[in-house]
């Protein structure tokens, strides 16, 4: 009977802090039961939703562990199955749905109480899910099915959007496929448009999974919404992408600010950041080329004691500047084109993922990902900022990615940096960013709890799941969660845009039968169609 | 009738699980509230350890659990003595010395478990004791199994102040309570279950009980 009914066990005891316990029914087998599932709480006057976060298994009588009986017997381990011997769950109830007509309008809402004594305990069904995270939609994106469970996850899109999100999960675990596959989803559903820093070219044309084989990105599958910009010409050329604009740099682009984000990647002294401002006091926008072209002469000599700079603060500073310049993307002087080019694209509604190539160097990241985006967004300022006064249309909604956060938001420069103040600043220039990181705990404190959304996959260091999980409720049971995903293709979402936290599995990437679901090509050419009328 | 054949065919008729009949094994010579004491009529024809009797007045009928049975001397001053050291077999001995039987008598112990009243099982004690002299039977299989519905009996011998061996009448009563069941292994292990949840704490005497009815 209980295998039809879903039954598992009734509730003994528990706290509205730390959930309750469930004992399990003799015919349920405590092997079935893992971390991270999903379950519903008959109550007597409402249902509740929760989360498996911890299976113990438990005897009414100390004897029966110090000297078990012969479990040989089948007899008497069939007798003592679920009465003496019996699993236990520690189950979180997230979120309650009363029984009045009233409360199933209003929908599931946070849990303030726990279910009475001997409440039923169920898995739960694929109605559950629907109510909880409601179905696919055009704005619901189906982004995997609960842990076990066949049933769609879906996630409501351009809920997302509005708060900075991040994806997090030890290197291999699955960051990668899943951010793709959210972009799509962006991409479907959210009205925004997205900008990637690429680092390793793998959300533009095509990426690779474990096995070696190459999957599609973005672009082949909506050639008409994705444009791809490289900074290594020849290396997507190569590799057979069609890329729609190659990114150069010019000496005048770079700015102080984006040298107190190298700081640390290039081995400045702080004096040596220092001096960059004084430089740039001196020299205006030209600061760039004529620091590094300053000769070793007596006239050097006088100019840093007048500035009062340290000889060797100065060769730091150089050294520094050095290393900028030898990257092949770095021109002496540009009309800042790869900028409004960006801005151009993305006020057309296009999606624009920049391309890296060889120079998966962290300095270039910092270096273009920094300079592009604070430019881009002062640009929006501008535009919400008069749209809000009346002066025309705010800008379409962007989201910025960007991977190896913590190197942008560290503790240290995340006040400074223009990533820190978008990640701070929720949305009100309508700009958001969609961080990537392997090393959460890496990244300022302040930020990760300002962060909306966030996706996680395994991850094994203490202090990242910390940081993490920092300011959840909950958080020592999600953390029982967290650790307890496999290795890959499986992670935990919480925060703004679900409802309740829930482990999941993301959908399978990278099949034929994969990119149907994703492209939805049915209206592929009127789509297109479309896109073309919209665009001129 | 000769003893042994007498008490060999009660438990033989007690056994056969489609048996109707209902045999009369004695009367009641001692009656309390929780338990009576009856004489059988033949010298050693008890019904065995764990046997559903039950007594029968009016419309009631009184439920009662063998878990004692003794033969001794009807004057309490005289002590049986052996008497058998010439004799080749106990038949013999019996024929030579046929004053006995009269001068012994067996008797046995039932503790109520419940009654019938109105065609009504009850798992409780009656409101009154059985009457004195009233007739005690073998219940038949379909008493039985309608009794053995309800595993309520088990806490009324485990809980009972009456000096009994609790844990080998429980298993003698389940294991004869098993033979007439349609399913017996599911109505021992739903058995077993109902003391381990009973006996959560006393996982020892839980095992005795076990190791004594497991097939
Ligand atoms: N949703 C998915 N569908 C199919 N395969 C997947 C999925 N998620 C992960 N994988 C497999 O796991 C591998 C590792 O995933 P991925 O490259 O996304 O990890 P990562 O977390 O980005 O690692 P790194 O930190 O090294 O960049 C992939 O190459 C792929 O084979
Ligand atoms: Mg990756």
């Amino acid at each position: 009977m209980s295998i039809e009914d879903n039954r598992m066990g009734i509730v003994v005891s528990g706290s509205s802090n730390k959930g309750v316990e469930v004992r399990l029914d003799a015919n349920t087998s405590v092997e079935d039961m893992v971390v991270g599932r999903y379950v519903t709480i008959e109550g007597q006057k409402r249902r509740f939703f929760g989360m498996i976060t911890e299976v113990l298994l438990g005897v009414t009588d100390l004897n029966l562990t110090q000297t078990p009986p012969d479990t040989k017997d089948p007899f008497i381990a069939e007798v003592l199955s679920g009465t003496s011997t019996f699993g236990t769950l520690q189950i979180m109830p997230y979120l309650t749905i009363g029984g009045d007509i009233e409360s199933v309008v209003e929908g599931p809402q946070p849990v303030k109480t726990v279910p009475s004594h001997y409440s039923t305990v169920k898995l739960a069904e694929d109605r559950d899910i629907e109510l909880v995270f409601g179905k696919e939609d055009k704005e619901r994106f189906w982004i995997g099915n609960p842990l076990d469970m066949e049933t769609k996850l879906c996630i409501n899109l351009p809920e997302l959007v509005k708060r900075s999100n991040g994806i997090f999960g030890k290197s291999g675990t699955g960051k990668t496929f899943l951010t793709r596959m959210l972009l799509i989803g962006m991409l479907q559903k959210s009205a925004c448009v997205n900008l990637v820093f690429d680092m390793h070219s793998e959300y533009g044309w095509a990426g690779t999974s474990e096995k070696g084989r190459s999957v599609k990105a973005l672009k082949q599958l909506f050639p008409s919404k994705v444009a791809v910009f490289t900074l290594d010409e020849e290396n997507s050329r190569n590799r057979g992408v069609s890329t729609d604009y190659v990114v150069k740099i010019g000496y005048n682009e770079i700015e102080p600010e984006d040298m107190s984000l190298l700081r640390q990647t290039l081995n400045l002294t702080d004096p040596a950041v220092e001096a960059v401002y004084q430089m740039r006091r001196k020299f205006g926008n030209e600061w760039f080329v004529k620091t590094t072209e300053l000769a070793d002469s007596e006239d050097t000599k006088e100019l840093l004691s007048s500035m009062n700079i340290h000889e060797s603060t100065f060769q730091n500073l150089q050294r520094g500047l050095n290393a900028i310049k030898r990257l092949p993307f770095i021109q002496k002087h540009t009309e800042k084109k790869a900028v409004n080019h960006t801005i151009e694209y993305l006020n057309r509604g296009m999606n624009v993922v920049l391309e890296f190539g060889r120079y998966t160097d962290i300095t270039a990241y910092i270096l273009v990902a920094n300079l592009l985006t604070r430019r881009i967004y002062s640009q929006y300022r501008d535009k919400t900022e008069k749209a809000m006064s009346g002066a025309g249309e705010p800008p379409v909604p962007l989201v910025i990615t960007i991977e190896e956060a913590h190197k942008f938001l560290n503790h240290d420069i995340a006040e400074k940096t223009i990533f820190g103040t978008i990640a701070r600043e929720m949305r009100k220039y309508n700009v958001t960013l969609l961080v990537i990181d392997q090393r959460p705990s890496g990244i300022d404190e302040e930020i990760m709890s300002q962060m909306g959304t966030k996706i996680t996959c395994l991850l094994d260091n203490e202090r990242d799941m910390d940081s993490v999980l920092s300011g959840v409720s909950g958080k020592s049971e999600l953390k029982a969660v967290l650790a307890k995903l496999s290795a890959k293709q499986q992670a935990l979402i919480f925060g703004h845009a679900v409802p309740m936290p829930v482990a999941f599995q993301p959908r399978e990437y990278g099949s034929a039968e994969s990119y149907k679901g994703f492209s939805d090509t049915v209206n592929d050419t009127e789509q297109a169609q479309k896109d073309i009328e919209d665009l001129w | 009738m000769d003893n042994y054949q007498a008490s060999n065919e009660i438990i033989l008729k007690e056994c056969a699980v489609n048996t109707e009949e209902i045999v009369r094994i004695g009367e009641v010579i001692e009656s309390a509230t929780s338990h009576f004491t009856a004489q059988c009529y033949e010298l050693d024809s008890f019904p065995p350890l764990g046997a559903l009797v039950k007594t029968q007045n009016s419309n009631r009928q009184i439920y009662g659990i063998v878990f004692n049975a003794t033969t001794e001397g009807i004057d309490p001053g005289r002590k049986p003595l052996a008497r058998g050291k010439d004799a080749s077999s106990e038949k013999t001995l019996y024929e030579a010395n046929p004053q006995i039987a009269k001068l012994l008598k067996s008797q046995f112990e039932a503790l109520v478990v419940g009654y019938k009243e109105d065609d009504r099982v009850f798992h409780y004690l009656p409101p009154q004791p059985a009457p004195i002299h009233s007739f005690a039977y073998l219940c038949p299989a379909q008493d039985v199994t309608e009794f053995s519905r309800s595993f309520e009996f088990l806490n009324t011998i485990l809980n009972s102040s009456v000096s009994l061996p609790h844990e080998e009448l429980i298993a003698a009563t389940l294991r004869r309570m098993s033979i007439v069941q349609e399913d017996k292994h599911a109505f021992l292990i739903t058995a077993g279950k109902h003391l381990a949840t009973t006996l959560s704490g006393d996982f020892k005497r839980l095992r005795t009980i076990l190791e004594r009815i497991r097939e």
